[in-house]
């Protein structure tokens, strides 16, 4: 072998053993029994493998809770998300309507806004609304958005205009058009959109931990931040539920991985 | 004339849901940035005072304010290149054309952008811990004594800028990797004949290719930077001596610490206008360059 396949594919292990080992040294942790991982030098691996951490997050500190309130947050946002932006991205792409460019010339300014900006007045509209601890009030932010619009319209222009005009030549209303001819040939698109809607609410931080003020309605990371501010010394806890609350993204990420990626492309093309 | 009609129907959802949820609050925010809007206010609007620019004049004479505006600059102005840097690095190793398993590495890479940022941080801190921390261990062999990095207000933000390059290279990574794909292999071809080596292959071929991908994620990667908030609320609270208060966790502690929500509008409104700044500028100095 030449030195520089060497030199590369050495680079590539070192690199691929310093960003994993957080996340493998984080599962090896969770097993480890109370005060295990409080030594010199640190435990790779555990001593004796032991569920005692897990038993305690999901038995004393309610675990399953958070889990459902997360895994309910995030199914009815991506819910929401990807029948309002689906179908606002495939009109802006092949229906014809009045002020449509300039609308969505609009909404493309509108990118450059942080969302961190809107979140104070948006707490004073949700209380307002009666809706402070609520999942109704979580999921308010991420039920459309202007990324997701867009994704959706760069690629529902490709579809074929004879395919949509013959459909309305048989006589089917635009609706139905919609749904047994478009949302099939969408459908890449959609899952791409549904991942990505995903994994941001469910990993979601600031506004979740604004709103969320009762603590029974605490989604996973708000939950975990709490505890961990309570149990700093307490490692082993604390990696158990790191883990439960990255494994079932990081799961879901390497099933879907194709598609996650091809979003990340599509985005950042507009520039 | 139907067809024009379907069109607006079929908008209208996102629309009313951004309009209500997006338009509205940003004008908002300015509106209350412009008032004494605080927990009286928000149980009773009769208690409101519009008050002018009271609360922007007031953060110009807040020590905090200025000491979290300096420690959000400085974490952007280190974790901007670091994080482009290694993203450009482990894109180049990833397409190698010597590489193998180049999806598996790819994926690894990867794997921290989607990890759940709080989760993570928590791991991390305890990657940092002085005492029992991997960090520190790994240091200890190549000669390097502990070091505090959660409770030394000079290492707490380098921490913060380690944990960010580690969360967030691998996105940009994905956008410079394909952008390394698209460059025409005649490209190289060329260079190889007139003798070029690696380096100049990368300097002259490579480098040149990329900036306008390059531009690209730097902005969205400053934008993101100046959001910098859970790190710092998960792993250090601000501390040690607010080293780590960044803009977003002060305006957090103004608007839901002590409910000065219209101050916090007014940081708020601070934050996205530096945010807009820099990017035109970003904007600007790319253009130029792009054109010499």
């Amino acid at each position: 072998m030449k030195r520089s396949t060497l030199l590369v594919n050495a680079m590539l292990i070192a690199g691929a053993i310093v960003v994993a080992f957080p996340l493998l040294w984080m599962f090896s942790v969770s097993f480890m029994p109370r005060g295990a991982a409080s030594a010199f030098p640190p435990p790779l691996l555990p001593p004796e493998p032991t569920l005692e951490n897990y038993r305690e997050l999901f038995s004393r500190h309610e675990a399953w809770r958070y889990m459902l309130n997360s895994a309910l947050v995030a199914t009815f946002a991506t819910a929401i998300a990807l029948v309002l932006n689906t179908m606002a991205g495939y009109a802006f792409a092949k229906l014809k309507f009045k002020g449509r460019e300039r609308l969505f010339r609009i909404l493309l300014g509108a990118l450059v806004i942080p969302a961190q900006v809107t979140m104070i007045p948006l707490f004073a509209m949700v209380k307002g609304m009666g809706l402070v601890s609520t999942y109704g009030g979580v999921i308010i932010p991420s039920m459309a958005s202007v990324f997701g619009i867009f994704l959706v319209r760069q690629y529902a222009l490709s579809l074929p205009d004879e395919l949509l005009e013959a459909a309305r030549i048989d006589g089917a209303s635009e609706w139905r058009i919609f749904r047994s001819v478009v949302v099939p040939l969408l459908k890449p698109i959609v899952i791409t959109l549904g991942i990505l809607t995903f994994l941001a609410t469910w990993n979601d931080f600031m506004w979740p931990l604004i709103v969320l003020t009762d603590q029974k309605m605490h989604t996973l990371p708000v939950a975990l931040a709490g505890l961990s501010r309570e149990h700093v010394q307490d490692n082993e806890l604390m990696m158990a539920g790191a883990v439960i609350t990255v494994l079932p993204v990081l799961v879901l990420f390497l099933a879907l991985q194709r598609y996650y990626i091809a979003g990340i492309l599509a985005g950042s093309i507009k520039g | 004339m139907r067809r024009s009609f379907a069109g607006w129907w079929f908008v209208a959802p996102a629309l009313i849901v951004l309009a209500t949820f997006f338009f509205v609050p940003v004008l908002a925010a300015f509106g209350m940035s412009l008032t004494d809007f605080d927990i009286y206010a928000l149980t009773d609007l009769s208690n409101l005072r519009f008050v002018g620019f009271q609360n922007y004049r007031t953060l110009l004479h807040e020590p905090l304010f200025w000491k979290s505006l300096g420690n959000t600059f400085y974490f952007v102005v280190l974790g901007v290149p670091l994080s482009i840097g290694a993203s450009l690095a482990a894109a180049l190793l990833v397409n190698s054309k010597v590489a193998r398993f180049r999806g598996f590495f790819r994926t690894v890479y990867f794997a921290p952008v989607i990890t759940t940022l709080v989760a993570v941080a928590v791991v991390w801190r305890y990657i940092f811990h002085t005492r029992y921390g991997f960090l520190n261990y790994a240091l200890g062999f190549i000669g390097i004594d502990p070091i505090d990095w959660i409770g030394d207000p000079k290492w707490a933000m380098p921490a913060i800028v380690i944990l960010a390059v580690w969360k967030n290279f691998g996105y940009n990574m994905i956008i410079i990797l394909a952008a390394l794909q698209s460059i025409p292999d005649d490209l190289y071809e060329a260079a190889r004949i007139d003798g070029a080596s690696y380096w100049q292959q990368f300097r002259h071929v490579t480098l040149p290719s990329l900036q306008p991908v390059l531009l690209l994620v730097s902005i969205l990667t400053m934008a993101g930077y100046f959001q910098l908030f859970a790190e710092p609320y998960v792993m250090t609270e601000g501390g040690p001596l607010d080293s780590t208060k960044s803009v977003l966790f002060y305006m957090y502690e103004e608007g839901f610490k002590w409910w000065s929500l219209g101050r916090a509008s007014a940081v708020a409104f601070v934050l996205f206008v530096i945010i807009f700044a820099i990017t035109l500028l970003q904007l600007r100095i790319g253009r130029r360059e792009a054109t010499v």
